[in-house]
């Protein structure tokens, strides 16, 4: 695993992202090689502002790399990743559609017809729980219920690998945990890639099967590559206490405290 | 993948927010009300009848009362009604799909918004009064020139709202569109358009009313039919009834027009949070 280049799903080579910013260009994250094998739960932690999310965009097509390469199943990626389902911090619904035309929405676009969606969509709402709410407008939800739209919004599409910019970061604590939990059930046996970002360490190693630690920003580089061999499935609520979980969580942290200290020192 | 979820505390304990019921009129307000416009009505009445007032020139309820009775007895006064409204109608559908067009031109392509801004500023910062005798040599004395008039006041409304709602419209709304497999054209439909209709509808009210001003000020400036001509009519020979009479008619319909606008509102603003809104339509 992992020398074969087809079985990898994402590949970054160097790749540098920059904005252009009123004082000169900022550059957000530099020269960041990245390989995450095809099936793999890869999280992406940092400090504040170490441009997870820019990598993350960078993987989707959204901002193209001020140098270096993305490769998507090896092929160089040109204009957006067509191969990917992405759900965004804050949920991007559209307001003016029901729960059930928001779902819908990506096969719409497919031009899948109006019966056919509405079937599958009717099913996605029910496997997130949300079966009686097909007629409720995004803003007569919780915030809860959005994610749960957003999820089933996402992965109607059948994308092959899933983006994730810190999707529950907004919830409370007990609803965050829920929807872990049914992220993992809906994950497992899909064979998909997901690449996860996150500012949560226990979040992103009690999901991911590898945990990558960006340094401190600006021009964040990648600190190093964890792996989390604890044992699949796995159950949320209990793993945050098992031995092994801390051992990994303590090795993560020591580095990971590090890059923190520097991006408070920055900010002074 | 049996993902069930159905009993997590979170859903179970939050139903669809219910919009909040509309705050009852307290009763002692409805008395307060009724009591204000009988002090109001009854004395002037009673000021004219003393000749504490001039009945000349500020006429008297019960007078008005009648001349309304009258005109709609008659039918003479529908005539003018279906006129000034069949003008509002126009300038509001032209007015509105010019501002919609040409809203959504500047906010997509950077390089026209740039060339005209300016001129759209001037075209703006313009009196739309003075306009009104250029329309009437233009078009002459019958309902365009009304129509022109109105839509010159109706455009500018729609065109900022267009503008507004398509440039600020949510970022991240636009990237999972794109990212959902939207192209161009269905980014438009499906994003853009409705963000700019937002806008768009929530100043119905204000385009509502600038169509109807656009009609009567037309009118009152030149015509041979309409309320505003009514006025003018009724002004050129001293006939302070009629005018008050016209006056009331006028602010009678567009009270109804505004009801059936914010009927329309809020069907088609359904799937926003609702706000309570005293005064909607308060801008003429």
């Amino acid at each position: 695993m992992g020398d074969d280049p087809v079985a990898r799903a994402v590949e970054l080579r160097g790749v540098t992202m920059a904005y252009r910013a009123r004082d000169g260009d900022y550059t957000a994250v530099s020269d960041v090689d990245l390989a995450v094998d095809r099936g793999r739960f890869v999280s992406v932690v940092g400090p504040t502002g170490c441009g997870k999310s820019t990598v993350l965009n960078a993987v989707a097509g959204l901002l193209p790399p001020a140098a270096g390469e993305v490769l998507i199943e090896g092929q160089p990626l040109r204009g957006l990743n067509r191969k990917a389902g992405y759900m965004f911090q804050q949920d991007g619904l559209l307001p003016w559609k029901t729960v059930l035309d928001n779902v819908a929405f990506g096969l719409q676009l497919r031009g899948t017809s109006k019966s056919e969606r509405d079937e599958l969509a009717r099913d996605w709402i029910t496997r997130v729980g949300l079966a009686g709410f097909e007629d409720s407008y995004p803003h007569q939800l919780s915030g809860g219920m959005r994610k749960r739209t957003a999820v089933a919004q996402t992965w109607i599409g059948d994308p092959e690998m899933l983006l994730m910019d810190e999707p529950f970061g907004a919830l409370d604590v007990q609803t965050r945990q829920v929807m872990e939990n049914e992220l993992l059930t809906l994950w497992t046996g899909t064979e998909k890639t997901v690449l996860f970002v996150t500012h949560d360490l226990d979040e992103a190693i009690s999901l991911s099967d590898e945990v990558v630690l960006l340094s401190a920003g600006p021009a964040s580089r990648i600190v190093g590559t964890y792996p989390v061999d604890l044992p699949r499935p796995r159950n949320l609520l209990d793993i945050r206490t098992s031995p092994e979980f801390t051992e990994i969580y303590r090795a993560i942290w020591s580095d990971l405290r590090d890059e923190v200290m520097k991006t408070y020192e920055r900010i002074g | 993948m049996s993902a069930s979820v159905e009993t997590t505390p979170e859903t179970r304990t939050t139903g669809p927010v219910r919009r909040k019921p509309r705050r009852k009129r307290r009763p002692a307000v409805l008395i307060t009300q009724i009591a204000v416009a009988v002090f109001v009505v009854l004395g002037w009445e009673l000021c004219a009848r003393a000749g504490i007032v001039d009945e000349f020139f500020f006429s008297k309820p019960s007078d008005i009362v009648s001349r309304t009775i009258d005109w709609f007895a008659t039918g003479s006064i529908w005539e003018h009604l279906q006129i000034t409204l069949v003008e509002a109608a126009l300038a509001l559908v032209i007015g509105g799909l010019l501002g919609l067009v040409i809203g959504f031109l500047l906010a997509r392509v950077e390089f026209i918004a740039a060339v005209f801004d300016p001129y759209i500023k001037v075209l703006n910062a313009l009196p739309r009064v003075v306009l009104a005798p250029i329309f009437l040599l233009w078009f002459g004395l019958g309902i365009w020139s009304k129509v022109a008039f109105g839509v010159t006041l109706v455009f500018f409304i729609v065109f900022f709202n267009t503008y507004q709602g398509v440039r600020e419209v949510d970022r991240v709304v636009v990237d999972n569109a794109r990212m959902l497999g939207a192209k161009e054209g269905q980014l438009v439909r499906h994003v853009l358009l409705p963000s700019a209709l937002t806008w768009i509808f929530s100043s119905l009210h204000i385009s509502v009313g600038f169509a109807i001003v656009g009609a009567v000020v037309g009118e009152y400036l030149g015509a041979s039919k309409g309320v505003g001509y009514l006025i003018s009519q009724a002004e050129g020979t001293f006939d302070t009834t009629g005018v008050f009479a016209g006056m009331f008619v006028l602010s009678a319909v567009v009270l109804v027009v505004d009801v059936a606008v914010n009927r329309v509102e809020r069907y088609l603003l359904r799937w926003k949070p609702s706000q309570d809104n005293n005064f909607g339509g308060g801008q003429r």
